[in-house]
């Protein structure tokens, strides 16, 4: 307990210590900021992609219409500011979005940027261009989006079929830049063009990206740096011991474990580190169009038997939170409070007891302590999702549930979760915007591509609708409290936790902020720069 | 000798075609395709855009067709296109074959030039402490898995220098360009020298007990012409089988130390071939592999000769 507290206040310090170091002087021009990188990203196009293991290296390359602050941690609609649009206004109805758009901002191949690459970015999104992406993971964000309206060069406006304040947000995200129209979806998967403050150099699959200095950013002055080297290194030994001997200015972002960042302290003193949540929660998908798991009370025992505490102990020595579906405060902007969590089945303190209720809707199902329900839990053969799985086993004996750990290769997981080929799953939930729109409607609404479990409750979609509409935060928040409450009580897909993870970098680097409340947002990197 | 080489050719051929099949069909009996993969990393699975890049890959078309198709593609030396980056795929293979071939051939050369003299030592004092402490350190180099080893250099360096010699395509210093080679390469080497070790020891007792040893030895020859002239040279052929065979086994082992040392050289570029099924990139990576494969076979067999003027390859 002892160590945790150290950590965390050895990590308050650091946040500190960056906020005064960070803008302390004035940011010095040039350098090349040297990352490593955790894998081969499958291509360069945001687009196509959903990990950030393509936003943080590529999100420097573009621009969006608007974008969160590069430099506040907490993603919020307050800090939404214009990027390639220099304003933007809500008609009267709320139903259209009107962008004002920068004039003189040229792509990176010197052709000019206007808004038909806007209206073509969104038409391909939403499956209306002739041109096609490979794949368009989140066109369903856009389903709300009647179409995007040119009145001229500079002036796009987005017609939604309804009131959708959130669309804001998700235009925000790190996942929306705009796109050339000369380009290709092809060739921006191997050669991206962007109108960021980084041009494309090279992609070497398994081995680097290179991006440069844009000389003709329209934001004059920066970047500050003069390229960013992103050495590919997927074994986690050998890029951690090459952090620590210098060979990289800093981490891959979010990815360093909280036991790591002991080691990492102990080697690297000096280096600065801080720990944050990232809007990732890992769940239990349960495929409740099937035996045992169609019974509802065999679904409320299981998450009654959970206990949280207990995995965010044993995996992140304390540095996780418990919430719902939506990230927990003070970080997450929409979560539930603590006293709201703890009314809800399976979240109360008293862990004994609600495995005792557990153990009794077991036995009322048919179960007891001389017949165990035998499952399996499937789940990715890779250590984030592993580790979490076996604790889960183990509990699940506490409920007379005997499981099996079955393993699935990546390439076998999805295709085996679509085809409703499992009981129980321990998955993995990242959101890219803090927002209930991006995490309901994905997740749970009925028949979306990613709500794997098939939840379908016509009554809650409603719900998401009304709060999807809603103007006014305070009233949106009660909304979404109140829908992320029923998720759970309906066993929609249980939250075991909201983890936390590590970033670090050498003091000499500055002007990094890590967002608090998603993975994906922060990477934009025109305001970094080194001071040595 | 000639009809020998010949018919040995003929046999390369027919067993690279064998090979060209097996790979081919293993490839595709593993579960999942490259369109799973990328799918899965979207997290979604939508069954037309699924169809639409199976059919522009050219998955849906029969197995035989795809394999009719690829190797005539690669008879005319078009090694087709990656999966993954959308280049062609020996540009994606080209570069790397230097660096692993640097990699390997450091590493044979260390597991020879260490393996062979502290074998011949070890053989000739027998029984001593020197033959006891070369003994332990062989089966030392049998036991340690190459990657804890290289993580082990990586962390002393790292912690007795301050730096790590991880690859660096632009060495800034010849001490650094030597480290990043040299220090994978006895890595993946140290298991091989230990094997070589112990073959030549081996092999080397059992030839110093020879009546020609004895006889040499009777005609005044000195020790180190005994030794090194007379019995290595007889004592050689296992020994040439087994860096034969190591040769043919050392991919498995740079797989490990090219992750470790982070080296993007052919072996780890074939496991994340093979973990996205970049069909082009593997088939193609394998069949190399297995051509480096028959051709140290068959140079071995020819090195027999060379060696061993008894051996004579006819009819």
């Amino acid at each position: 307990m002892r160590s945790v507290q150290s950590l965390a206040a050895a990590a308050a310090l650091s946040w500190l210590a960056i906020s005064s170091i960070a803008f302390a002087g004035e940011p010095k021009q040039g350098g090349i900021l040297r990352m490593y990188h955790r894998d081969s990203p499958g291509s360069a196009s945001i687009h196509e992609g959903a990990t950030y293991s393509m936003n943080v290296p590529f999100m420097p390359v573009f621009n969006n219409l608007v974008i969160f602050k590069q430099d506040v941690a907490q993603n919020s609609m307050d800090s939404i500011v214009p990027d390639l649009a220099e304003s933007w206004a809500w008609s009267g109805d709320n139903k259209t979005l009107t962008f004002k758009l920068r004039q003189g901002v040229k792509w990176h191949d010197g052709k000019p940027f206007t808004s038909a690459d806007v209206k073509c970015t969104f038409d391909m999104l939403m499956g209306k261009s002739p041109q096609k992406f490979r794949q368009n993971p989140r066109k369903s964000l856009y389903d709300e989006v009647a179409d995007v309206t040119t009145a001229s060069d500079f002036e796009v406006a987005f017609n939604l079929k309804r009131p959708q304040p959130a669309l804001l947000a998700l235009l925000a995200s790190g996942y929306t830049p705009v796109y050339p129209c000369h380009v290709s979806p092809g060739d921006m998967r191997t050669h991206p063009v962007g109108t960021g403050p980084f041009r494309f150099v090279e992609f070497k699959a398994n081995e680097s990206i290179k991006l440069v200095r844009n000389p003709d950013y329209w934001k004059k002055g920066l970047p500050h740096l003069d390229g960013i080297d992103f050495t590919i290194i997927p074994n986690r030994s050998t890029a951690m011991l090459a952090f620590v001997a210098g060979q990289f200015d800093m981490t891959f972002p979010t990815e360093v474990s909280v036991p790591l960042l002991k080691d990492i302290k102990s080697q690297a003193p000096n280096a600065v580190c801080v720990v944050t949540p990232n809007n990732v929660n890992t769940n239990i998908i349960v495929n409740s169009s099937s035996p045992p798991f169609d019974s509802l009370d065999i679904r409320r025992a299981l998450a009654l038997a959970l206990d949280r505490k207990a995995f965010i102990q044993i995996l992140f020595e304390g540095h996780a939170d418990i919430g719902g579906t939506m990230q927990p405060p003070p970080e997450g902007f929409w979560g539930m409070r603590k006293d709201m969590l703890e009314t809800i089945p399976g979240y109360g303190p008293d862990v004994n007891a609600n495995r005792e209720k557990a153990r009794k809707l077991m036995q009322k199902a048919g179960y007891g302590p001389d017949k165990h329900l035998a499952v399996k839990v499937s789940t990715r053969n890779i250590p984030v999702y592993r580790d979490p799985a076996v604790i889960l086993i183990d509990q699940l004996k506490s409920i007379y549930i005997d499981a099996d750990l079955d393993v699935v290769e990546t390439a076998n997981w999805f295709p085996k979760i679509a085809r409703k080929d499992y009981a129980l799953g321990l998955n993995l939930t990242g959101n890219s915007v803090d927002d209930p729109d991006q995490s309901f409607y994905e997740n749970y609404s009925c028949g979306s591509e990613r709500n794997y479990t098939n939840y379908c409750n016509k009554a809650i979609e409603k719900l998401f609708d009304e709060q999807s509409q809603e103007t006014d935060i305070a009233k949106r928040k009660k909304l979404v409290w109140e829908i992320d409450k029923q998720l759970q009580e309906d066993v929609a897909r249980p939250i075991i936790f909201h983890a936390h993870t590590g970033t670090c970098w050498q003091p000499y680097v500055k002007g990094v902020t890590v967002m608090s409340n998603s993975s994906y947002n922060g990477y934009r990197y025109e305001d970094v720069w080194l001071d040595k | 000798m000639l009809a020998y080489i010949v018919r040995r050719l003929f046999l390369m051929l027919v067993t690279l075609f064998g090979i060209s099949v097996i790979i081919f069909v293993l490839l595709r009996i593993v579960p999942g395709n490259i369109v799973d993969i990328l799918f899965a990393a979207a997290g979604y699975v939508d069954p037309a855009d699924k169809a639409n890049l199976e059919r522009e890959l050219g998955l849906d078309q029969p197995i035989v067709v795809q394999y009719l198709h690829w190797i005539g593609g690669l008879l005319r030396g078009d090694l087709g296109y990656s999966y993954v980056s959308e280049k062609p795929a020996l540009d994606e293979i080209l570069p790397r074959i230097p660096i692993t071939a640097r990699l390997a051939g450091l590493a044979l050369l260390f597991s020879a030039s260490i393996g062979i003299p502290l074998g011949v030592i070890s053989a000739v004092r027998q029984g001593t402490r020197l033959d006891y402490a070369l003994r332990v350190l062989s089966l030392s180099g049998l036991s340690l898995p190459s990657f804890w080893l290289g993580l082990l250099i990586l962390m002393a360096s790292v912690a007795l220098f301050g730096t790590m010699p991880i690859f660096n395509p632009e060495p800034k210093t010849w001490t650094e360009a030597i480290a990043i080679y040299c220090v994978p390469a006895m890595a993946v080497g140290f298991r091989s020298a230990a094997l070589t070790m112990r073959i030549t020891r081996s092999s080397m007792l059992e030839i110093l007990r020879q009546d020609f040893i004895r006889t040499a030895r009777a005609k005044g020859a000195s020790e180190a012409s005994v030794n090194f002239h007379h019995a290595l040279k007889n004592a050689i052929l296992p020994v040439i089988t087994v860096i034969g065979i190591e040769a043919a086994f050392l991919i498995g082992g740079l797989i490990v130390t090219e992750t470790v040392f982070n080296i993007p050289g052919v072996a780890r570029f074939l496991v994340e071939a093979i973990r996205w099924r970049d069909y082009p990139i593997v088939q193609n990576l394998v069949m190399m592999i297995a051509v480096v494969v028959v051709l140290a076979n068959f140079t071995v067999d020819m090195l027999y000769a060379v060696f061993d003027p008894r051996i004579r390859y006819t009819d």
